[in-house]
């Protein structure tokens, strides 16, 4: 098949960019979208024009590197998927494919389609861990916790962090990335003693750098991993109890 | 150069606690004053970065990825070994540690695989602690999965992103000191080379990817968890990114380069479609555990695999290994599927795959067990190949996956030149010749929470007061230059191809000649085809871009240029070990049934390989192994 590419260039964040065409002709349905890039890629370096640069890494859908905004979708047309999971066979013969970068403040662009996600790194250092010494853990079995909650745990742990929750919602906010982190460690037994403190650290954090939410759901359907906008709401639950939360007694009440 | 693995004398089921108390320490208050280097921050770079800091060492981390969260680590599926014994079935820690010698095919340490199964709980607690979603029974308790050939259940999983999952405990881990101030983190930026003075390891050199500045960091100590080199191959289950570039600079600064041919290939791969393919995805052995593998009994059956009766179908591995069936280790059950494929059995649409079947499983446990054991598993199988693998069976073929070889390294972890340390796969140290399933999570966390932050006290202990050596000392502006001069070279490249196509041309001999099977010949013929190919890329290579600029392809032509000196020195490894040991299999030496045949009398020994400034023409050293727990016999999976 051959399509078409629109794709953002951008020489470095300070400079202005612009989109370019170029030809993809003669692909195979069966490639993925990324090794489409490649070829483009390779092509136009052998041509004498330097390659498109974009994020990417281990083209199975679980490092959260990739991220483009393919035809206004943040990774593409096909839901629960990552650019470098999507096909080339979602797409037809002829179409003009528009590629962007993720537009947002707190995402600055680095180079053509690759931003800068360390505002993610900021809201992690700032509370986004349980504090375990190396040496100090009890015997992993001392502590049971319900399958529902370790299940549910592991259903918010499941981000990948890859920003496309960010790059989909109108106001840029970041809060379905904080709060899957929030809530895979807020539901765990281990993660109680800093329940209150991680809450209000990590949401402080994460509105230095992003929007605020206002409900519009549009993180969940750009969710590689679909993580469910519940756990936005159970943010919001623990952010709001945080401040009157009574400390002193915070070990005695979950 | 003298190899001095540093074991110690004593009982070797006492010997790691007994030496943690005879190494010296480093007292608390005199720890700030101690710098140290991370290199990587895969799940060992990152849990020896954090524990380190934790400990008050000032510690520097460096990753060439945005996020520490990125490192390869991340794509493990299957989970980690720990000898638990939560099912009561069995295992100890001698029984971890005599599986994982049985399984290396007898080319590791005794003494360093021992403590590997002795701290391999300690992890297990670690990482709950932290957070880990590890699967878990009804009753609340730790769930285990048999796993790749165990005969007990000791493997940990969550879900099928087990990786995912240690890599961000370990990476949180991190996060919180780079919060405290304790670990200085460098993201996107690449080691290029690292400071040797005095013999000893007192810096690197690394390039910042955005802007191009070419910086020297120094340090008390310098610790590469930089990964494996499987994308020597081009097609591989490895990133885009991994590369061997940091660990190979090490080596021609004076590390020894252990056991370079011990590669391992992973049998439950989507096999490649097309001269396009940029990687090869795995999908977990864990899938191994209720899939069948099978093949038409006829060559050249055309039909498809739902047409196929019963009584036509060959389930190889079941037939040849009545004992362990489908879980064979993986040397043995990548080589059996290649050997199908040879023999003309091979389906699919390139017919180079084989059947991983669910039908008996789906039958057996019903479709929703399968589901939850799987569905993420099946998921992407079916995004990569649009087919549905709950109604027709898997294609799998084996590829490269892991490297057992790597920077060798003694007791204490440090390589051949004192104050450098090489932990996780970039070391050569526990796994043989061969790997286990759910041991490469667990030794990168062994190496990186509970055996460099003790061992590495005991090298530093003997500089305190020591500053650390300037960057604008001599050595330092030395190495700068040769860096320089490298990107220099590279930017001047103005030839017609892709640092890719010479890429692929080079995986192309290496799977061909020091793949799944070596010989004699084929070895000899990349030894002459390597060189020429490597003059032929440097000579044609094309570069385009600046050097002061976030520039892929200046990034992949010096990685490649690495591979190419590296793929000179497996041949070479592969040629001169004359038998054939865990993914090591020399046609020449196998058993009346076809399997490898080791030679205990020659070649019971590592081969730690010096660089001697002319690639081709490295000096070995023989690390003999002795084994006095572990009984050598014939690995029999029948």
């Amino acid at each position: 098949m051959d399509v078409q590419l629109k794709v953002w260039r951008q020489a470095h964040s300070n400079a202005p960019g612009d989109f370019e065409m170029y030809e993809a002709s003669n692909i195979s349905p069966d490639m993925s979208f990324l090794e489409m890039l490649d070829i483009v890629n390779e092509r136009l370096l052998e041509g004498g024009t330097e390659p498109i640069r974009f994020d990417h890494d281990c083209r199975e859908g679980i490092c959260g590197t990739c991220g483009i905004m393919i035809d206004g979708k943040a990774h593409g047309p096909q839901n629960g998927t990552a650019t470098c999971q999507l096909h080339m066979r979602s797409f037809s013969d002829g179409d003009t494919i528009t590629l962007e970068p993720w537009r947002a403040g707190a995402f600055p662009v680095v180079k053509d389609l690759a931003v800068d996600r360390s505002a993610f790194d900021r809201i992690m250092e700032s509370g986004g861990y349980i504090t375990v010494p190396t040496g100090s853990a009890p015997d992993a079995n001392l502590i049971p916790i319900p399958k529902e909650a370790a299940d549910t745990a592991m259903d918010a742990a499941a981000c990948i962090g890859c920003g496309a929750c960010v790059a989909a919602c109108p106001n840029s906010a970041g809060q379905l990335f904080t709060a899957a982190k929030l809530a895979h460690l807020n539901l765990l037994p281990q993660g109680q003693p800093e329940r209150w403190t991680r809450t209000e650290n990590m949401v402080n954090a994460m509105e230095e750098f992003f929007g605020s939410c206002t409900n519009h759901g549009e993180c969940e359907r750009a969710c590689p991993k679909q993580i469910s906008i519940d756990f936005i709401a159970m943010l919001n639950r623990d952010y709001a109890k945080a401040g009157v939360k009574n400390r002193n007694l915070a070990g005695q009440q979950a | 150069m003298e190899l001095d693995a540093k074991i110690p004398e004593g009982e070797i089921t006492t010997l790691w606690g007994q030496h943690k108390f005879n190494m010296s320490l480093v007292s608390p208050n005199n720890k700030r004053k101690f710098d140290i280097i991370v290199v990587g921050t895969g799940l060992a770079g990152a849990s020896a970065a954090a524990s380190m800091a934790e400990l008050g060492y000032n510690v520097k981390a460096f990753t060439f990825h945005d996020s520490p969260r990125r490192a390869h680590s991340i794509a493990a599926q299957g989970g980690i070994n720990a000898a638990k014994n939560y099912h009561g079935d069995g295992d100890s820690i001698f029984r971890l540690f005599y599986d994982t010698v049985k399984g290396g095919d007898y080319r590791s340490r005794e003494a360093n695989v021992y403590r590997l199964a002795e701290v391999s709980a300690n992890i297990i607690d670690q990482c709950t602690a932290q957070g880990v979603p590890f699967a878990r029974e009804y009753g609340g308790l730790l769930d285990n999965r048999s796993f790749g050939g165990a005969q007990v259940s000791r493997t940990f999983y969550a879900r099928g992103q087990t990786g995912q999952q240690l890599l961000l405990g370990a990476y949180q881990s991190l996060a919180r000191q780079v919060g405290l101030g304790n670990v200085d983190l460098h993201t996107r930026t690449e080691m290029l080379d690292v400071v040797v003075k005095d013999g000893r390891a007192v810096g690197i050199v690394t390039r910042n990817l955005i802007t191009g500045e070419i910086e020297s960091h120094s340090a008390h100590a310098v610790v590469l968890a930089t990964g494996g080199y499987s994308n020597v191959f081009y097609l591989s289950t490895n990133a885009m990114a991994c590369n061997m570039t940091a660990a190979w600079r090490a080596h021609r600064r004076g590390a020894a380069f252990a056991n370079p041919c011990f590669t391992q290939i992973h049998p439950t791969c989507i096999p490649s479609s097309e001269e396009f393919q940029s990687k090869l995805t795995l999908m977990s052995e864990s899938l191994r555990n209720d899939g069948r593998i099978w093949v038409p009994k006829e060559a050249g059956d055309d039909r498809p695999a739902n047409e196929i009766p019963e009584d036509e179908r060959d389930y190889f591995l079941e037939r040849r290994y009545p004992t362990f069936g489908n879980l064979v280790p993986r040397d043995v059950a990548s080589r059996n599927a290649k050997n199908m494929v040879d023999k003309g059995k091979g389906i699919g649409p390139l017919k180079n795959g084989v059947y991983l079947d669910f039908a008996t499983a789906i039958e057996r446990l019903g479709a929703d067990t399968v589901e939850e054991r799987y569905s993420n598993l099946f998921e992407m199988y079916e995004r990569i190949t649009d087919e549905n693998p709950y109604k027709v069976p898997m294609r799998i073929y084996p590829a490269a996956h892991y490297t057992m070889g790597g920077l060798w390294v003694d007791y204490h972890l440090m390589t051949s030149v004192p104050g450098m340390y090489a932990i996780g796969e970039a070391n050569f140290s526990d796994h043989g010749a061969n790997r286990l399933g759910a041991s490469a999570l667990m030794q990168g966390l062994a190496d990186g929470y509970f055996v460099l932050p003790y061992t590495i006290g005991d090298y530093l202990s003997g500089m305190l007061g020591d500053p650390v050596v300037p960057t604008d000392d001599a050595a330092f502006v030395e190495v700068e230059q040769d860096v320089k001069d490298q990107i220099a070279f590279w930017m001047n490249a103005r030839g017609t191809r892709s640092p890719d196509y010479y890429h692929r041309q080079l995986g192309k001999i290496m799977v061909d000649y020091c793949g799944m099977e070596r010989t004699k010949e084929g070895l000899e013929k990349a030894i002459a085809e390597i060189p020429a190919l490597h003059a032929e890329f440097r000579q044609n290579v094309r570069v385009l871009g600046s050097s002061d600029d976030f520039n892929e392809t200046l990034e992949k032509v010096q990685r490649v240029d690495d591979f190419f000196e590296l793929a000179l020195l497996m041949c070479i490894d592969a040629l001169s070990r004359e038998e054939s040991c865990g993914g090591h299999f020399r046609t020449e030496s196998q058993t009346e049934e076809g399997e490898a045949l080791r030679n205990d009398d020659d070649f019971a020994f590592s081969s730690a390989w010096e660089w001697t400034g002319r690639p081709g023409d490295p000096k070995l050293h023989k690390e003999h192994l002795e084994f006095n727990h572990v009984k050598l016999s014939q690995r029999s999976y029948k």
